[in-house]
């Protein structure tokens, strides 16, 4: 599998990061992090061996990954990419069956394990029932699933995926994660998926790389990742934190004022968002608050107010901060 | 067997049936009509002298395996220049090929008229090399020209530069003209107005190779072209070399159309059109099989229109290109109002 050494990554002399050493094992599933810029497509482009890095190298089986003959490389690395190709009148069968060509002789003729690998590999995302569809009449995820497949079907050790879910919506998002996270499992293949879904990466990534910007490149286990504090060097901004406790991003600023929250369970927790979002901290204790909200069968209590729904409470708690400030 | 190899099949036998009907109807039809059985008569006595033989063998037959050929490469040529260029409204013609074969063949041509006195050879017989290098060379400059430019530009404005080049081409050729004789310019009038008709047997000793050259390199690209259906990044990820392949396209492209333009002039719409219909009618867009349905089809279009222009007419004013522009010009119409990446402008 990959060992990298020393590598250095970039275009022409301009280096964006630099990996010291690292190892990618058999089924482990890989999420690639950072900001635009900071070299996660040059990352995929090097360890594919499409673009040379600066120095260091790539070793694929214990040989320079650009060493590999073309077409055994491509028995070796597939990769699924963000752009979404006219294609005209492929089937989806045919798409998938273009990832046997590094098997095939020079005609491209299909043998039937070949046709058994793409069937498999269709399976492998959910997507049986597309065999017959036209490339072109798919959705973008049900598209990007059959694009998997068409790796898959290359059989190959190593998938590098650069931001297929960027034009997804939030279940295909999902759905997609889970399924790389349950192939790299069951197949053995390790999977390398760079990503902008922070949350999602974070909770489904065996490990995370990050480039954080400056040259550095951080690599473990999603919560070495985030106890570390690279994932706030690498994202924060002026009034946008990621927190360690939520494990999501915050709004940073002065709070305007301590609330204390009388209410249980889920509502609670609603609750606390919504007087978060407002810039309000929760506080536990209901002496020392400058606002206290109530809860019961009538809707929400505010300084003897009640309110039928939470948006109503947040319009009054705006009235309140403006008026204070 | 699966659907798509059954389907392949049938439109396969079903094309070729075709075309021997169009090709026997070529052969029968004319100033002077024919039977089939005079046709097969014909045939079958090759240099006996007879009227018919003579008509048959000499005068239609040439022009009727010309229009064969020179349709199907012109398709083969289409095809491979949609693919290359990703762009479903490539081919030879549309993106100035052709017109830059033609002004080489100009070139060629008034160059022989001022240089040698062996000109009136070139002019009459059109069997000269020296018009098929010229052709090959002026279509290898503008297909080096365009595929340089097709990674800067987007699909419409790359089709409005093969336009532009071709308006440059014909005005350059105006010009070289006006400076050599009226009788030249005659002749190169009638060989721009794009005709099988003038296609001889001895032409096919130098139009033969090129194309079944071209025709193998097509077939050999086949896998590695299919692959580039899905953009440059993909076919190299899955093993092909993609500057490689690029100039192998290349250069097959200009196998097959240049000497097709050198000997029957800019025949236009058919490598446009001629691959839509294959992949409409067989439903696939994999390369392998697209290549003898396009073959097939380009030369049924090409033998089609050239028996329209054919027909016993009493008067000669129907031009090759007037017929193929009826066909082509809706067609292409009606591709650019359904293509998303067309209809957008720039894609």
């Amino acid at each position: 599998m990959y060992a990298i050494d020393a590598l250095q990554i970039g275009y022409g002399r301009r280096v964006l990061s630099t990996l010291d050493q690292v190892t990618v094992e058999p089924g482990e599933f890989i999420c690639l992090l950072g900001r635009n810029g900071q070299g996660k497509s040059t990352l995929l482009r090097t360890l594919a061996g499409f673009i040379p890095a600066i120095s260091g190298e790539v070793r694929l089986d214990d040989r320079p990954v650009r060493a590999w003959p073309a077409a055994e490389r491509a028995r070796k690395v597939a990769v699924v990419l963000t752009d979404r190709p006219q294609v005209g009148a492929l089937r989806v069968r045919e798409l998938v069956e273009m990832g046997r060509q590094p098997y095939t002789g020079w005609t491209g003729a299909l043998s039937d394990e070949d046709r058994a690998i793409s069937t498999e590999a269709l399976e492998q995302v959910e997507g049986d029932h597309l065999r017959d569809r036209f490339v072109d009449s798919l959705s973008d995820g049900e598209r990007q699933r059959v694009m998997i497949a068409r790796a898959l079907a290359q059989r190959p050790q190593v998938m590098l995926l650069d931001e297929i879910t960027a034009f997804l919506d939030l279940p295909s998002r999902v759905t997609i994660t889970a399924t790389l996270r349950r192939i790299a499992h069951e197949t053995g293949v390790s999977i390398i998926l760079s990503s902008h879904d922070l949350e999602l990466s974070l909770n489904a990534a065996d490990r995370i790389w990050l480039l954080p910007g400056g040259g550095r490149f951080i690599d473990g286990a999603p919560e070495d990742v985030a106890l570390s504090g690279a994932i706030g060097d690498a994202f924060n901004q002026a009034n946008l934190v990621f927190s360690l406790q939520s494990g999501r991003f915050e709004k940073r600023g002065e709070a305007r004022g301590a609330v204390f929250i009388d209410a249980v369970d889920t509502t609670a927790f609603w609750l606390q968002r919504a007087v978060e979002r407002m810039g309000f901290a929760a506080s536990n204790d209901a002496e020392g608050a400058d606002l206290v909200i109530g809860h019961s069968a009538q809707g929400y209590s505010l300084e003897g107010e009640t309110y039928p729904s939470v948006q109503r409470l947040s319009r009054a708690m705006g009235c309140k901060t403006a008026r204070e400030a | 067997m699966s659907a798509g190899l059954i389907r392949s099949a049938v439109v396969g036998l079903a094309l070729t049936a075709l075309l021997l009907v169009v090709m026997l109807a070529s052969l029968m039809i004319g100033q002077v009509m024919l039977s089939a059985g005079d046709v097969v008569a014909g045939l079958g006595s090759i240099g006996s002298g007879s009227m018919v033989s003579r008509i048959v063998v000499d005068l239609r037959l040439p022009r009727v395996l010309a229009a064969v050929i020179g349709g199907a490469a012109l398709g083969l040529a289409g095809l491979l220049m949609q693919t290359l260029f990703r762009n479903p409204l490539a081919d030879a013609w549309s993106l100035g090929l052709m017109a830059g074969g033609q002004f080489g063949a100009a070139l060629v041509i008034v160059a022989g008229a001022i240089v040698g006195p062996g000109f009136l050879m070139v002019l009459t017989g059109f069997a000269g090399l020296g018009v098929v290098a010229g052709s090959v060379l002026g279509t290898l400059g503008v297909a080096l020209a365009m595929s340089a430019m097709a990674r800067r530009v987007g699909t419409v404005t790359l089709l409005v530069l093969g336009l532009m080049l071709g308006f440059l081409a014909q005005g350059l050729i105006s010009v070289l003209l006006h400076f050599t004789n009226r009788s030249q310019g005659r002749i190169f009038a009638a060989w721009n107005d794009a005709t099988f008709a003038n296609v001889v047997w001895g032409d096919f000793v130098t139009l033969a190779p090129l194309l079944a050259l071209g025709l193998l390199g097509s077939v050999v690209l086949a896998k590695p072209l299919t692959a580039l259906l899905l953009g440059d990044v993909y076919a190299e990820s899955l093993g092909v070399n993609v500057p490689r392949l690029r100039r192998l396209v290349l250069g097959a492209t200009i196998l097959l159309a240049a000497p097709v333009t050198a000997f029957c002039g800019p025949v236009a719409f058919v490598g446009l059109i001629v691959p839509h219909l294959a992949r409409g009618l067989l439903g696939s867009a994999r390369i392998g099989a697209l290549i003898p349905a396009t073959a097939l089809i380009g030369a049924v279009l090409a033998l089609a229109a050239d028996l329209v222009v054919h027909l016993p007419w009493e008067q000669h004013f129907l031009h090759l290109n007037a017929i193929l522009a009826l066909i082509g010009a809706p067609l292409v119409i009606l591709l650019l109002l359904r293509s998303r990446s067309l209809r957008g402008g720039e894609g």
